[in-house]
């Protein structure tokens, strides 16, 4: 069992840049089930993806593949013929919104937005959009989620991940790697690790992730990585001491960081005294969550989470 | 992207925003200039001289060169001496305000030099409230935010009174409904022609900020004037970065002095940086790293001299130019780099490290922590090249190894 995404789950592209068909190269080197893209210009051709381009050089499942994947005109189109139920948006942050609501408007289940830099103004309409419809969006500004050993829908590397026993969600794309290479090594292993991105205004909350999470009977504990600016962190922690029934460990980055400047994500900032690390930390601790001193002990946090429950 | 209050206001004078009449001066004698048509204008023989800066709190600001002068000054003299005496007034403050350095709650104690004066008609002043537009993450939407504490800062007000504090959230399908607006103008007493106007000014600045995609709008002080009308007084906007790309009349107003040099130079090679007051340089791929790579040393008793995210696809151009930006700062006693290479490759970073410190040379010691795809072909490189660096396991021990080698 995992969250959001299984070794079954088949998965359209939006975006054939560099950046979206890299990924997705990678994806079917890790097997993903890709089973056909969206381009405007580029219907009705194919798209071919030879050999395991996975720089880590080591594919998931191992076996070298060729692959042409069909280009459709629309995502409703790529439905209609796939049956898809999820995608990953790697179009460019002009048109980036508008990707995710075709998306919706064809009825995928999930949506995941890899794009940086998507202007606010249009995830606020993105959100309303969303608000009437049943398609649940991860991102937009992050690495992705990976169900390890079956799915991987993102640019993350595969390799640092292990099937295992712990949920991941975070805020950071790198944090989340050093949180997921620490649990490999320690022997934890992931059900599933979800980005949810670095943006004011996201898809999939801390809370959301947190709710599929508890649910899931595979995941024994949750890792969650947050970061300065929003109260997201603090919603999570309301959650979690009202209904979170598994232990749940923590790291917040930006204990240092200045007020009003915004850190390399355009989310993380502290404005108007609000949305400091500390305040972070002492409400996820005061619903009970482990917070790593340091991000090297993100690993150790979550055992000792595991201990206490 | 933050502008001027000069810039703001054309922006708000051009979508119907009631702001006073005035002209922006770089020069005394385009201050001086200023002031006949501003009050043949108004009638109103009251100008004020504002220092155009980037921050806030100007008013109670003071002049490092004069102690005894403040950001904001009020020119009466024309009451009773007619143009002549306000503008020999004005004279004499734009020659002592232009190309003094202004020190203000927000500027730090270096204040920032003020290169452009605004000269802006006097307002017969009612009473000052607050007004802004933001985004509130809550709920994922812009809101209008306003109070009847006019003139000081919204933070005091929300800690200490935070009960006048009111809003509303602007559905993006609808912008602000009139009956909104009215509810606003309500809880700020406004009556009868003040209220119309305030509806107005409301429903005006929170189409401006979805049009402009602006990240803030606030007016602090919004004044209504003793004929009911509302008028902002102050203004100040900034951008949404991200939605730059489809403003090039906003773009145009940025005023790359009022900005760090060495974030705008990193800015240009697509390297994001923070400078910060502490000691140890970073180098970082990740935000979120890059932010707990500053904490881990704070962790350990040093404190960050910057926050530097190099990206995802750090080529070895990219490392050089960030290694130059850390180097320059004279505060740097040492640098430590923190590379989770996932998609980016540990051998790649390990060859554009050596190359950078090969052309800009070395004088701090540097830590090097690799993590990810192909980290010891990376830390070969490293120890191969023959230079001073100190290979770290993990990110504790790059923290705990760059602090001691620095204190």
């Amino acid at each position: 069992m995992s969250v959001l995404i299984e070794g079954d789950t088949n998965v359209i592209v939006q975006g054939l840049g560099k950046t979206g068909s890299f990924h997705t190269d990678t994806a079917i080197a890790y097997g993903t089930r890709m089973v056909g893209a969206v381009h405007p210009t580029k219907a009705g051709t194919t798209a071919a993806f030879r050999g395991a381009t996975d720089p880590s050089g080591v594919p998931g499942r191992g076996e070298t593949y060729d692959v042409e994947l069909p280009i459709f005109g629309t995502v409703a189109e790529a439905v209609g013929a796939t049956g898809a139920t999820a995608s990953a948006v790697y179009v460019p942050p002009p048109f980036a919104a508008d990707a995710i609501m075709e998306a919706a408007d064809a009825g995928l289940e999930l949506v995941i937005c890899i794009t940086e830099g998507i202007p606010v103004a249009d995830m606020v309409i993105v959100k309303r959009f969303l608000a009437e419809r049943a398609t649940r969006l991860v991102g937009p500004n992050c690495p992705g989620v990976i169900t390890p050993g079956q799915c991987k829908i993102g640019i993350m590397p595969g390799y640092i991940h292990d099937p295992g026993r712990i949920g991941v969600v975070s805020r950071s794309g790198t944090l989340t790697y050093e949180a997921v290479f620490q649990l490999t090594k320690i022997g934890l292993g992931q059900t599933t690790a979800i980005g949810i991105g670095g943006d004011p205004v996201n898809g999939s909350s801390f809370v959301d992730c947190l709710a599929l999470f508890d649910e899931d009977p595979q995941t024994e504990g949750v890792l969650m990585i947050g970061e300065i600016g929003g109260t997201a962190e603090e919603e999570a922690a309301e959650w979690i001491s009202q209904s979170m029934t598994k232990p749940v460990a923590g790291f917040i980055a930006g204990t240092t960081a200045p007020p009003g400047k915004r850190m390399g994500h355009a989310g993380a900032i502290i404005s108007g005294g609000l949305g400091t690390a500390d305040a972070k930390i002492a409400a996820l601790e005061g619903a009970g969550v482990v917070i790593a001193p340091t991000p090297t002990d993100m690993g150790t946090a979550m055992v000792e989470a595991m201990g206490q429950s | 992207m933050k502008i001027h209050e000069y810039q703001a206001k054309q922006l708000m004078a051009a979508r119907g925003i009631a702001v006073p009449e005035g002209r922006p001066a770089a020069t005394v004698d385009e201050a001086v200039g200023a002031v006949r048509p501003l009050v043949d204008a108004s009638g109103n023989p009251v100008v004020v001289v504002k220092s155009q800066i980037h921050a806030g709190g100007r008013g109670k600001g003071r002049f490092v060169e004069h102690p005894d002068l403040g950001g904001v000054t009020v020119v009466t003299d024309g009451i009773s001496g007619g143009i002549e005496a306000a503008e020999a007034r004005v004279r004499a403050l734009a020659s002592r305000m232009l190309g003094s350095t202004l020190v203000t709650v927000q500027t730090g104690e270096e204040g920032k030099k003020v290169n452009r004066l605004y000269i802006e008609q006097g307002v017969d002043i009612d009473r000052e409230l607050y007004l802004s537009v933001l985004l509130d993450r809550a709920v994922s939407r812009n809101i209008v935010m306003c109070s009847t504490e006019g003139g000081t800062e919204i933070e005091e007000v929300a800690a200490n009174t935070p009960e006048k504090i009111l809003r509303e959230a602007i559905d993006p399908a609808y912008g602000l409904l009139g009956f909104q607006a009215a509810r606003l103008a309500a809880g700020l007493g406004l009556s009868a022609e003040a209220s119309r106007n305030g509806v107005r000014f409301m429903q005006a600045l929170a189409s401006a900020a979805r049009e402009l995609d602006t990240d803030l709008i606030e007016i602090n002080p919004l004044v209504v004037t003793k004929a009911g009308e509302v008028v902002a007084l102050d203004g100040k906007m900034s951008f949404e970065s991200n939605a730059l790309y489809r403003h090039p009349d906003v773009l145009a107003m940025r005023d790359e002095t009022e900005e760090d040099p060495a974030e705008l130079e990193a800015g240009r090679h697509g390297l994001s940086f923070i400078k910060l007051d502490g000691t140890i340089g970073c180098m970082v791929n990740g935000a979120g790293l890059a932010m707990a790579t500053m904490d881990i040393i704070k962790y350990f008793g040093a404190e960050p001299a910057n926050f530097l995210d190099v990206g995802g696809g750090a080529t070895a151009e990219k490392i050089t130019e960030a290694f130059k930006i850390i180097t320059r700062d004279p505060a740097v006693e040492g640098i430590f780099i923190n590379i989770f290479g996932g998609i980016m490759r540990c051998d790649t970073i390990a060859s554009g490290v050596v190359e950078a410190v090969e052309e800009v040379g070395l004088g701090v010691p540097l830590v090097v922590r690799l993590e990810g795809t192909n980290v010891e072909l990376g830390k070969q490189i490293i120890d191969e090249s023959g230079l001073n660096v100190v290979s770290a396991s993990d990110m504790k021990d790059g923290a705990r190894k760059i602090v001691s080698l620095t204190t």
